[in-house]
């Protein structure tokens, strides 16, 4: 039938598959014909602008996309229910915050412990059972839907459906050099979000327990056969994706200003583009492909209404799908 | 005990059964489509209710928006939603089942942003009104034929509603026995023994892809008929996925299963309105979207096959 074959692995070790200078030089040339589209479009201060604010979405989708990225790779599971752990977070700090009295930084650590804990609560309760058991993709995809409702019309039950907001200034902003303007609020969500992403870069090059996880995600089997304790690295890839989803739910929900229970399955959308993107089970290509996703969003607001900024991010997505499966971020890897 | 009761006279009016046989059929066209691509195909298709908007919008917009005709608008908006699933299956459905998930998924989600937000063509928010004259004079004459009540308007629909059904169960059940329906459980099986034997697979899940799609446009149709006015919120991802848990009530691999579960799950939905419980209608709305969850998780943990479906029809793989 057709020369495509997607079940066939690309480029095995010893057979790397080399792309031509001159693919190099047009990827180079199509990057430079991006730039001056966006400077024609918007200028230069409303590109730096557009620049700034996709930094800020983009940092929050990696933090997002990084943790779905790792449990897809290590357990073949897409969790459904990563967007509504970023949800979990926000209500989980505003119940810590509003609710419990404590300051927002030792609210949003509730948060994140409690998303991390919801995280391996529900390994432990559905998912390792299940893997025991031997579940097929179609049994795991469902569940994970069902957990994605259980959990945002639990949120929703409980807090009711009005948009609420954390307490955090979203008045105030700062001018910085050129003419920009960022929210001191968002101004510290891309700084903490860069910071935590950079701590994730080194934990997972330089400790142990990171190697771990990424060979886990790499392959199973092989990692396993290495000495790679499974059940117990599962376990912390589980509390490592929750905490991260619990910060991006915290943070997004700072930079928006105000959210509802409906505010995690709507990123949702962009994390899956960013994992698509970055290369399905791979940690920096999440990381990578969420900052990308956050300015490309942003950059189109340049062209497009900014209504349509999710669309855009399916375009990506799609794009990806039709043209480069494995991702673009995460080498070669199987399909 | 008397705040836990079901007040029983709403189940005694005919219009609540009217409007729930009227749901019912539209939910069981819908899911349908999901039958033949679940459990008959194997292709892992999560954004069945983008057919349903493509499907719905597309009439409404040809009828209002370009004056056609109704009736030559509803085959016309059925091939757009086959088109819109070949566009979408082309790329994806060669990929393994969790992109094409991931992928329908997103579909289905744009397509609520795209009619959200084309506002100049669908109405965005404000919704579109004005698809259905047609259908009301017919209507009109068939209530005054057959001698009914004004609060029986509906019933003519309901029997339009519950023919398609007939008329799609029956087309589906005959492809479901014939060699084309034969080939695509092969697929399911095993997609690697299809194409040893020089069969096309991907041909063969793109076709059963575009079939959902038709299917589900026709659900779209009866849905606007239904609510006479069309607006995104009618086309939420939750529509998929209460679709998917009459799917699994009604068993992996049976269409008369699709029916069954269709019945029984709205029924239990639509009961819930009238649960005298101390809660607000938002938190008794969030309890159903709470349920529907929890049918998804125990079904598929206790009896993957569903409810009602044969173990041997569902053979269950990674």
């Amino acid at each position: 039938m057709t020369g495509r074959q997607p079940a066939v692995s690309v480029g095995r070790p010893g057979l790397p598959a080399r792309r031509g200078a001159l693919a190099r030089h047009r990827g180079a040339a199509a990057a430079v014909a991006a730039a001056a589209a966006l400077l024609a479009a918007g200028g230069l201060v409303d590109v730096a602008q557009a620049t700034v604010n996709g930094l800020t979405a983009g940092a929050i989708f990696a933090l997002g996309a990084v943790g779905l990225s790792l449990v897809y790779g290590s357990l073949r599971l897409i969790n459904f229910a990563h967007g509504d752990f970023l949800t979990f977070g926000a209500y989980a700090a505003l119940l810590a915050n509003a609710g419990l009295g404590l300051p927002l930084v030792a609210a949003a650590l509730v948060a994140l412990a409690a998303t991390a804990l919801l995280g391996v609560g529900m390994e432990l309760a559905m998912w390792r059972p299940m893997r025991a058991r031997g579940a097929g993709a179609l049994q795991l995809i469902l569940m994970a839907i069902g957990l994605a409702f259980v959990v945002r019309y639990a949120i929703a039950f409980v807090a009711g459906p009005e948009p609420r907001r954390l307490g955090v200034d979203v008045t105030s902003s700062y001018d910085l050099p050129g003419g920009l303007r960022i929210g001191q609020t968002e101004l510290w969500v891309t700084v903490i979000a860069f910071a935590v992403l950079a701590a994730v870069v080194v934990l997972l090059r330089s400790s142990s327990l990171g190697k771990q996880m990424r060979a886990l995600s790499d392959d199973v089997d092989l990692a396993e056969t290495t000495g790679v304790d499974t059940g117990r690295v599962i376990i912390v890839i589980w509390a490592f994706a929750g905490v991260l989803a619990g910060l991006a739910g915290v943070l997004y929900a700072s930079a928006l200003g105000s959210f509802d229970p409906n505010v995690g399955f709507i990123i949702l959308l962009s994390l899956f583009a960013a994992v698509i993107l970055g290369g399905m089970g791979s940690a920096y290509g999440a990381l990578l492909g969420g900052v990308t996703i956050g300015l490309v969003q942003e950059w189109s607001t340049l062209f497009i209404d900014v209504r349509w900024k999710l669309v855009v991010g399916f375009a990506v997505l799609v794009a990806v799908l039709t043209l480069r499966p494995e991702g673009f971020f995460g080498g070669e890897r199987r399909l | 005990m008397t705040t836990l009761a079901v007040s029983l006279s709403a189940f005694g009016r005919p219009e609540f059964w009217i409007g729930v046989g009227i749901l019912v059929a539209i939910y069981a066209i819908l899911t349908l489509g999901l039958q033949l691509n679940i459990g008959y195909t194997g292709i892992y298709n999560f954004g069945q209710v983008g057919f349903m908007a493509v499907g719905a919008y597309a009439m409404a917009v040809l009828v209002v928006e370009a004056g056609w005709s109704f009736w030559a608008s509803l085959p016309a908006a059925t091939l757009i939603a086959v088109a819109f699933a070949v566009l979408l299956g082309l790329p994806t459905l060669r990929l393994r089942t969790h992109y094409f998930a991931i992928a329908t998924i997103a579909f289905a989600e744009i397509v609520r942003y795209v009619i959200q937000n084309a506002d100049g063509l669908t109405g965005g928010s404000q919704g579109v009104l004005g698809f259905e004259i047609a259908w009301q004079t017919i209507a009109l004459s068939l209530q005054a034929d057959l001698g009914l009540a004004p609060e029986l308007a509906l019933v003519p629909l309901l029997i339009v509603a519950w023919v398609t059904l007939a008329v799609l169960f029956a087309v589906l059940l005959a492809l479901g026995r014939s060699p084309w329906g034969r080939m695509l459980r092969a697929v399911r099986e095993d997609e690697d023994a299809v194409r040893a034997l020089g069969k096309n697979a991907y041909a063969y899940k793109l076709q059963s892809f575009a079939v959902a799609g038709a299917v589900g446009a026709v659900s779209g149709y009866l849905l606007a008929l239904y609510l006479s006015f069309l607006s995104p919120d009618a086309f939420l991802a939750s529509v998929t996925f209460i679709s998917f848990a009459m799917l699994i009530v009604g068993g992996l691999g049976s269409f008369p299963g699709v029916v069954v579960g269709a019945f029984i799950v709205q029924v239990v939905l639509e009961g819930t309105r009238y649960l005298q419980l101390p809660l607000t209608d938002h938190q008794v709305a969030s309890l159903r979207y709470i349920l529907i969850g929890l049918v998804l998780i125990l079904v598929m943990a206790l009896r993957p096959q569903g409810i009602l479906g044969r173990r041997q029809e569902m053979v269950l793989r990674g």
